[in-house]
């Protein structure tokens, strides 16, 4: 028997990319990155953006508390329903790495409650630079960082700043009151990703999350022709 | 059968959620009963001779073919806590997952239709053993283990406990390990005769009062 053979009736195993009923699931986007970052916060602003043209879910983990989901319920950016926290017992980076079958479960159950679903938004628990996604979770990441941790993490690099699928660099309106070289930062993400796209982004400017939401839309349009 | 196979199986690193469970420890280590390596070796004694023993015996029925329906039910009855049976549960589903990838058998794939929710962890256990070709004392051994391993996992990380130590407290508990596993082995193969009745029904009534308080704990590092 193979691995990844699919068994009717029977929950998924792994990163199938269709449900046991044979319907395609939604596409799950992972987004990561340190501490205070501003994850969370561009969760919410992707929430706002899209959640009138797409269904949505968002799954959190956070490290010892259910801060992160109760700020988007706080928030009220998607109906309570949709949004479900994962306990990562002191180790985020293991929840959605090493072991997902928490997280794996979480948005199975999000697509029996409340689907069907476009898009399951998952945040991880606010942790260190080499913390990524595992592919049989996710079908692409996201790396937050931010201009006031300090303008030498994308020469740093790391793997979630080198090999995420988007890089964004968050909170540009600070950098003139930290010291931070944004054409600095640019130019060595660039040099760390090649080709892989970065976005610096403030949410308090007039753009906001708009140019993370178009990536979010690219990526679930070419997941929606694969079909 | 490959010996091997229990090596993957008890591996602290398969992939089946326990990393997220204290085994009760964190309730333990707020109430001041773990403070160090010598609690936590009195705390893992008394684990591995009764939520241990049940777990292992459990599990060394479903090894040996029992039905899951029935030892779900047993499971049942000997965990009062709700939080804990959530959390078994919980654990059994995760464990399901990872079985399946890695060992699949219609049994398996028949186990997870039948509790979409999750089985009891300690009986999914049993039967991930069978999948892997190992038998009930293989699958006891991995249940008793793991009802020592976690706390003791859990407490270096909620202490900052010496790792060196608690490993060694894991370590000096091996030759009771091997008794569990006898007693819960044989308790096994008489269910396996008798029905699930003549399966231990120990119980630490602290840990089961504990976990209930923790479930209710706005802010703590572990599902259980």
């Amino acid at each position: 028997m193979h691995l990844d053979h699919s068994h009717p009736a029977t929950p998924a195993v792994s990163a199938d990319a269709h449900r046991p009923d044979g319907a395609r699931r939604a596409i799950r986007i992972g987004l990561g990155g340190p501490v205070g970052s501003g994850k969370t916060a561009t969760v919410a602003a992707l929430c706002r953006a899209l959640r009138d043209e797409l269904s949505l879910a968002v799954v959190t983990n956070d490290i010892y508390t259910r801060e992160d989901a109760e700020f988007l319920l706080r928030e009220a950016v998607l109906p309570p329903e949709r949004i479900t926290a994962v306990e990562t017992g002191a180790c985020p980076h293991t929840a959605i790495r090493d072991d997902i079958s928490a997280n794996l479960e979480a948005v199975e159950d999000l697509e029996d409650a409340v689907g069907p679903l476009d898009l399951i938004l998952l945040e991880s628990g606010g942790d260190n630079l080499t913390a990524t996604f595992s592919k049989g979770l996710v079908d692409a990441q996201v790396f937050v960082i931010d201009v006031a941790g300090g303008d030498d993490i994308p020469r740093k690099g790391g793997p979630g700043v080198t090999t995420a699928d988007l890089l964004v660099v968050n909170k540009t309106d600070l950098a003139p009151y930290v010291g931070s070289d944004l054409a600095r930062m640019a130019a060595d993400a660039k040099a760390a990703r090649g080709e892989l796209p970065v976005v610096l982004q403030s949410l308090r400017g007039e753009a906001g999350v708009a140019d993370v939401a178009d990536w979010v839309r690219a990526r679930l349009a070419a997941w929606t022709a694969r079909a | 059968m490959t010996k091997a196979a229990l090596l993957v199986l008890a591996d602290g690193r398969f992939p089946a959620g326990g990393h997220a469970h204290s085994g009760g420890a964190e309730a333990a280590v707020r109430a001041g009963r773990i403070t160090g390596a010598a609690d936590l070796a009195d705390f893992c004694r008394g684990r591995l001779h009764t939520a241990g023993l049940v777990a292992a015996a459990l599990a060394g029925a479903a090894a040996l073919g029992c039905d899951p329906v029935e030892l779900d039910a047993a499971a049942d009855a000997r965990t009062p806590s709700p939080a804990l049976r959530l959390a078994a549960r919980k654990l059994g589903r995760q464990l399901v997952r990872a079985a399946r990838a890695t060992w699949p058998t219609p049994e398996l794939d028949a186990l997870a239709r039948g509790f979409p929710k999750g089985a009891h962890q300690p009986v999914v256990l049993g039967l991930t053993a069978r999948a892997a070709g190992l038998g009930p004392e293989e699958a006891a051994y991995c249940a008793a283990y793991e009802s020592v391993s976690g706390p003791a996992t859990a407490t270096v990380r909620l202490l900052s406990l010496d790792p060196f130590d608690a490993t060694a407290v894991l370590a000096r508990l091996a030759p009771e390990l091997d008794q569990v596993v006898e007693r819960a082995v044989a308790a096994a193969r008489r269910a396996a005769l008798d029905g699930p009745g003549a399966l231990p029904a120990c119980s630490a009534p602290l840990l089961e009062i504990a976990a209930e308080a923790h479930a209710a704990w706005p802010v703590r590092l572990f599902a259980s």
